[in-house]
């Protein structure tokens, strides 16, 4: 069909004053909304429930049909495709993945190749290149059932078939919501990866402040009554919300959110001294926020700041380090002070 | 069938038959082949029609009412209505009009098994997860698609566990069919009601509990053979 072998680049989005109204309502779920996703970014939609999040959401693959205004996806409008043809070719995420329970993991992926004709050769090769790019080998997993995995695993299969018929643009309604914290945090970190390599224009709904400023590029906030509150990078949601509304959804602790938008490798760090060794230590790749949470835990005013590992994991390398030995004899970057946190945060 | 001695052969009765013992083992062998083994296979014969049939209808009846949902609450009405009326009185009602036919029995097995299998089919289709239908509309799917790839597969432990109840119950109602044909486990049953020997009777009554045990317990198999999914559930 018109799948091409190579990647599809991806697309804008823009929303251009759309309007949902459902029958009976009396006011519109999604109000006017004008919006552009740049192509290749993440889009977080952020609010409360009943704010029309997910039904801006369903109305770009027209699992909810506008009522007033156009959507765009590469210049070319919503309307001018065929619904099936259109959602064929967008990759499409839900809450529990709703993966299908009576196909196998590689038959789940399998599916909108086969639906779009592809031929077995090249759909068997698709799932094993895909199960292999969310880091689960077809020989193990492709053959069972989405019971059989755990809720990380049946995400990023979930994942995996939205990828499968390659799609310029992705959509996600609160993917990762009932998963437990930690694997959560671990899917999370996996999609940005992913994300980094496959580049594609994702647009994801969550109602998780913090979830919104870690996955988005950026984030439309949405108030009751399907209204835009805001679109912003997060940097500046967080250092000026647009209004009352606002600043109350992304939280009174938003200054130390901000603190988790940057890392202490973007730091200028104080060099190391021998008189250093007492201070605790943390890896490069943890964020300002995490640095801060260091220093108020051992009650000291600067981390020592360490190489981070073979750039695998990141993250808070020092938290589980006792006393002041750097972890697996890392070498020291210098120091971070109290002062220097703060002021990279106002920043 | 020819109609076979419903009161022993008295030239050469057997020392069991002779004794008027409740059930005799060697004049149940003696007439396998005549007498029983015909009857099951007739037996089996109405059972299937009305089964594939009442099977065949149903599906269609659960999978419009599951399209139109305005159309289940009298489709509903009506088959549960027809299910309330007695197997006799049915046969009654029908055989002015069919005759003392296969046509009689066939027609109201069918409209008894099509009560229990629509229900458990429109509750099976309901019953699917609406994520999966939900991200295969997403995906792209046309509605014919979600229907067969998605919707009938995950009813099939319903459709089984309807088939299995409708099996049963038709493979009983069968027997009362003798009324109305000269055919099946029922209708030695009935000529042996007249008759003090009870060999005939109580064999085939027995023969008629095996084969709904076996049909239930081929449906189970087929039901765990179709739905390779449920059985690792917990693995």
């Amino acid at each position: 069909m018109s799948t091409e072998k190579t990647p599809a680049s991806a697309q804008d989005i823009v929303f251009d004053h759309v309007v949902k109204t459902y029958p009976n309502a009396a006011s519109p779920a999604v109000d006017d909304l004008s919006l552009t996703v740049s192509a290749g970014e993440i889009c977080v939609l952020l609010g409360p429930s009943g704010s029309g999040k997910t039904t801006a959401l369903m109305m770009v693959n027209r699992l909810a049909e506008i009522t007033g205004g156009d959507i765009r996806i590469g210049g070319r409008s919503i309307t001018d495709h065929d619904p099936i043809e259109l959602r064929r070719s967008i990759g499409y995420v839900i809450q529990q993945t709703g993966l299908f329970p009576h196909l196998t993991i590689a038959d789940n992926i399998a599916t909108v190749p086969k639906v779009l004709g592809w031929d077995k050769r090249r759909v068997k090769d698709r799932v094993a290149e895909l199960l292999d790019l969310v880091g689960l080998p077809v020989a193990e997993f492709g053959r069972r059932y989405p019971s059989q995995l755990s809720g990380g695993q049946r995400q990023r299969v979930g994942i995996a078939r939205a990828l499968a018929a390659d799609p310029p643009v992705m959509l996600m309604d609160e993917p990762f919501g009932a998963l437990d914290p930690i694997t959560r945090e671990r899917v999370q970190d996996e999609f940005l990866a992913l994300h980094e390599r496959i580049r594609k224009t994702v647009i994801f709904v969550s109602h998780d402040i913090d979830e919104a400023v870690k996955m988005g590029d950026r984030i439309a906030i949405f108030r009751e009554g399907g209204k835009l509150a805001q679109y912003d990078t997060p940097r500046t949601l967080l250092k000026e919300p647009a209004d009352e509304f606002v600043a109350r959804f992304v939280g009174a602790d938003r200054g130390l959110k901000r603190l988790t938008l940057t890392r202490l490798a973007e730091l200028d760090l104080t060099p190391a001294t021998s008189g250093d060794a007492a201070l605790p230590a943390i890896g490069a790749d943890a964020s300002l926020r995490a640095a801060l949470s260091l220093m108020v835990a051992e009650g000291t005013d600067a981390v020592r700041v360490m190489e981070s590992g073979d750039g695998g994991g990141g993250g808070e390398v020092g938290a589980g380090g006792e006393g002041g030995e750097g972890p697996g004899g890392a070498k020291a970057l210098g120091t971070a002070s109290l002062d220097a946190v703060r002021k990279a945060g106002a920043a | 069938m020819s109609a076979g001695p419903v009161i022993p052969d008295f030239g050469d009765p057997s020392a069991c038959v002779a004794s008027d013992a409740t059930f005799c083992a060697d004049w149940f062998t003696d007439h396998w082949w005549n007498l029983f083994w015909p009857a099951l296979l007739q037996h089996l014969e109405l059972t299937l029609i009305a089964v594939v049939l009442g099977f065949v209808l149903a599906v269609a009846a659960a999978v419009l009412c599951h399209f139109k949902g305005w159309l289940a609450a009298p489709v509903s009405a009506v088959t549960s209505f027809l299910y309330t009326v007695p197997p006799l009185a049915l046969f009654q009602l029908l055989v002015p009009v069919t005759g003392f036919s296969v046509l009689t029995v066939e027609i109201a097995l069918v409209l008894y098994s099509i009560y229990l299998l629509f229900t458990t089919f429109l509750t099976g289709l309901r019953e699917v997860p609406g994520d999966a239908v939900r991200a295969a509309r997403g995906m792209g799917l046309t509605r014919r698609q979600i229907l067969f790839k998605v919707e009938l597969r995950l009813a099939v432990p319903s459709l089984i566990a309807g088939l299995r109840v409708a099996t049963v119950m038709t493979i009983g109602i069968v027997a009362i069919a003798a009324y109305v044909v000269d055919k099946g486990l029922g209708s030695l049953i009935l000529k042996a009601l007249q008759s003090p020997f009870n060999t005939q009777f109580i064999g085939a009554g027995a023969l008629a509990v095996v084969l709904a045990l076996a049909a239930d317990g081929a449906l189970v198999l087929a039901g765990r053979l179709l739905t390779p999914w449920a059985r690792t559930r917990r693995a």
